[in-house]
């Protein structure tokens, strides 16, 4: 157990040193300044709209829900970032710079080398996500006097789906460069948020094919499931126009959600490590 | 007993390509073994087997017993990779108790300090990676790979990027280790290092072992040499056995003998020979 928080230190070392991480703690701070700045002018002209008499919007509520469904999507975007840098050479990388070698032969094991490596980039991630997203959550709460009703989970299911996306990018650094593993899990990611925005094309449109389409690729690449989860759940209790205009934005409409994609999200990590480990363990260095 | 380090029958295909066709080797306790051969006569692959880097194709490979890359064969191991580099922002110190705790050592400072005196970096414990030159870096790769005092290490290039200095600093420590019994393969292109430090010799080319031996046995005599007030001449053939006749003939003869010298043929000669013209 030492030797898995040893390295999961070393990865957590590491990843804080490297400068795309100050990279992203800088786009960061400026993601929020700004965010704390668009709600605050949002919120403070709440007052000035005003829809139709026979129209009942919930204002409030519709800007709250919107602006943190654009909190997430920058978080889940930052959080991949960062998660896609620290992992996409953890091991071609790393063994073509000769950093593995010295590591692979000490009497750890690769499985637990390779864990320890997931462990430390997790750590990071987690931490990161839950932070902007706490931040992004208070934000809101101060100038808009505004919180969703689930306010931890959607957190959570954003951090599961970050984590996920370092299970597929450590999978790939196994047989791949670090280039086109960056490369490739970028392009699953695109995919992903791309086959969200069709479900949603195709619930305005009422196109059943294209929710099918989305819906499966929702379940091949459940970080983004996670993230549609979590936009329902922080838009649960808008209901009538307020919800329908919602379902119709770009952080509406979760087409597969519940219990059983985090269940379904969770085995999909583990195979994703399996695979991961069981390819290390055949990978010549 | 088991051998420190052993292969049999090993081979290695990657792709169409045999880089090891067959090999057999072993490294007895407290043996240095030298192994040589031009670049891809599969040195590297092997010592990649040996250490669990590399799976081989077939035929196996033992450390004390273990089969290689097994757990128990690396808690025997210290390796030196042939190109391997440590994070730059880890002091030399760091380093060392990193790996340290990866092989449960106990050593603690004192074992640091000790390991980083033996490859003359005992003023550079608190410098970081990235500060140091390429030689520096390689005498902080031996210091890691003797961490634990493993019984069994494997030298791939450990003095490629060194200077004179450096290489002398290597040569001592190995005669250290083996006077202490530990079993060393060592992989190397420096002939003149190999021959000054083995105790026996393996020549690889294109995957197979093409000579095997202690420095010695494969230095063959060339014949004797002796210089009288006749001039120089080479009796081919004759050996150290043969000098002292040779010298009475030619003093019984009237000559005035001046020097004897017995040929020998360099490890440089016996590789030469044993690699044709290929490139190293």
């Amino acid at each position: 157990m030492s030797s898995v928080f040893t390295i999961a230190g070393y990865g957590f070392r590491e990843a804080v040193r490297r400068k795309v991480f100050a990279v992203v703690v800088l786009l960061t701070a400026a993601f929020l300044a700004l965010f704390w700045l668009a709600n605050h002018y949002v919120f403070t002209r709440l007052s000035t709209i005003s829809p139709p008499a026979d129209v009942h919007v919930d204002t409030r509520t519709f800007a709250g829900a919107f602006l943190l469904g654009l909190a997430m999507f920058a978080t889940l975007f930052l959080g991949v970032v960062l998660a896609v840098f620290l992992t996409l050479g953890v091991v071609t990388g790393d063994a073509e710079r000769g950093l593995l070698q010295p590591l692979v032969v000490r009497p750890i094991g690769r499985s637990t080398l390779l864990l320890s490596r997931f462990l430390g980039a997790a750590a990071v991630c987690i931490v990161y996500v839950l932070a902007v997203y706490g931040i992004a959550l208070a934000i809101i709460d101060l100038t808009g006097h505004w919180l969703p009703p689930s306010k931890v989970a959607p957190g959570l299911e954003l951090a599961g789906g970050v984590v996920i996306v370092i299970a597929l990018s450590i999978l790939g650094s196994v047989v791949l460069s670090s280039t086109a593993n960056g490369i490739a899990v970028f392009m699953l990611f695109g995919a992903g948020l791309t086959a969200g925005l069709l479900g949603t094309i195709g619930h305005a449109l009422n196109s059943h094919s294209i929710e099918h389409a989305s819906k499966v690729a929702a379940w091949a690449l459940p970080f983004e499931a996670l993230y549609q989860d979590g936009l329902r759940l922080i838009s649960s209790d808008a209901s009538g126009l307020t919800g329908f205009l919602l379902q119709l934005g770009p952080f509406g409409g979760a087409y597969v959600h519940g219990w059983g994609i985090r269940v379904w999200s969770a085995g999909y990590l583990c195979v994703a490590l399996a695979l991961a480990l069981l390819a290390f363990s055949r990978r010549d260095l | 007993m088991a051998h420190a380090l052993a292969v049999h029958a090993l081979e290695k295909r990657y792709g169409s390509v045999e880089a090891l066709k067959g090999v057999d080797l072993a490294v007895e306790e407290g043996e240095l073994v030298g192994l040589l051969g031009p670049n891809g006569a599969g040195k590297s692959t092997l010592v990649k087997i040996a250490v669990g880097l590399v799976r081989a194709t077939r035929g196996r490979a033992e450390v004390v017993g273990a089969r290689a890359g097994s757990r128990a064969a690396r808690a025997e191991l210290g390796y030196l990779a042939e190109l391997f580099r440590f994070p730059g922002w880890y002091t030399a110190d760091e380093v060392l108790a990193l790996h340290q705790r990866l092989t449960h050592s106990t050593g603690g400072a004192a074992e640091r300090k000790r390991l980083l005196e033996r490859v003359a970096l005992a003023d550079a414990s608190d410098r970081r990676v990235d500060g140091m030159s390429k030689g520096m870096q390689q005498r902080l790769g031996i210091a890691q790979a003797l961490i634990g005092s493993p019984r069994v290490l494997v030298l791939d290039e450990p003095t490629s990027a060194l200077d004179p200095a450096g290489r002398r600093v290597v040569r001592v420590l190995l005669e250290e280790l083996r006077s202490h019994g530990a079993s060393v393969l060592l992989n190397s292109h420096l002939l003149s290092e190999i021959e000054l430090v083995c105790d026996r010799v393996a020549i690889l080319r294109a995957g197979e072992v093409v000579a095997a031996g202690s420095p010695a046995e494969l230095s063959r005599p060339r014949g004797v040499e002796l210089e009288t007030d006749e001039g120089v001449r080479t009796v081919e053939g004759a050996t150290r056995e043969d000098a002292a006749r040779l010298v009475a003939e030619a003093v019984a003869a009237g000559r005035r003998v001046y020097g004897v010298r017995v040929l020998t043929s360099t490890l440089e000669d016996t590789y030469l020979e044993a690699v044709g013209d290929e490139v190293s």
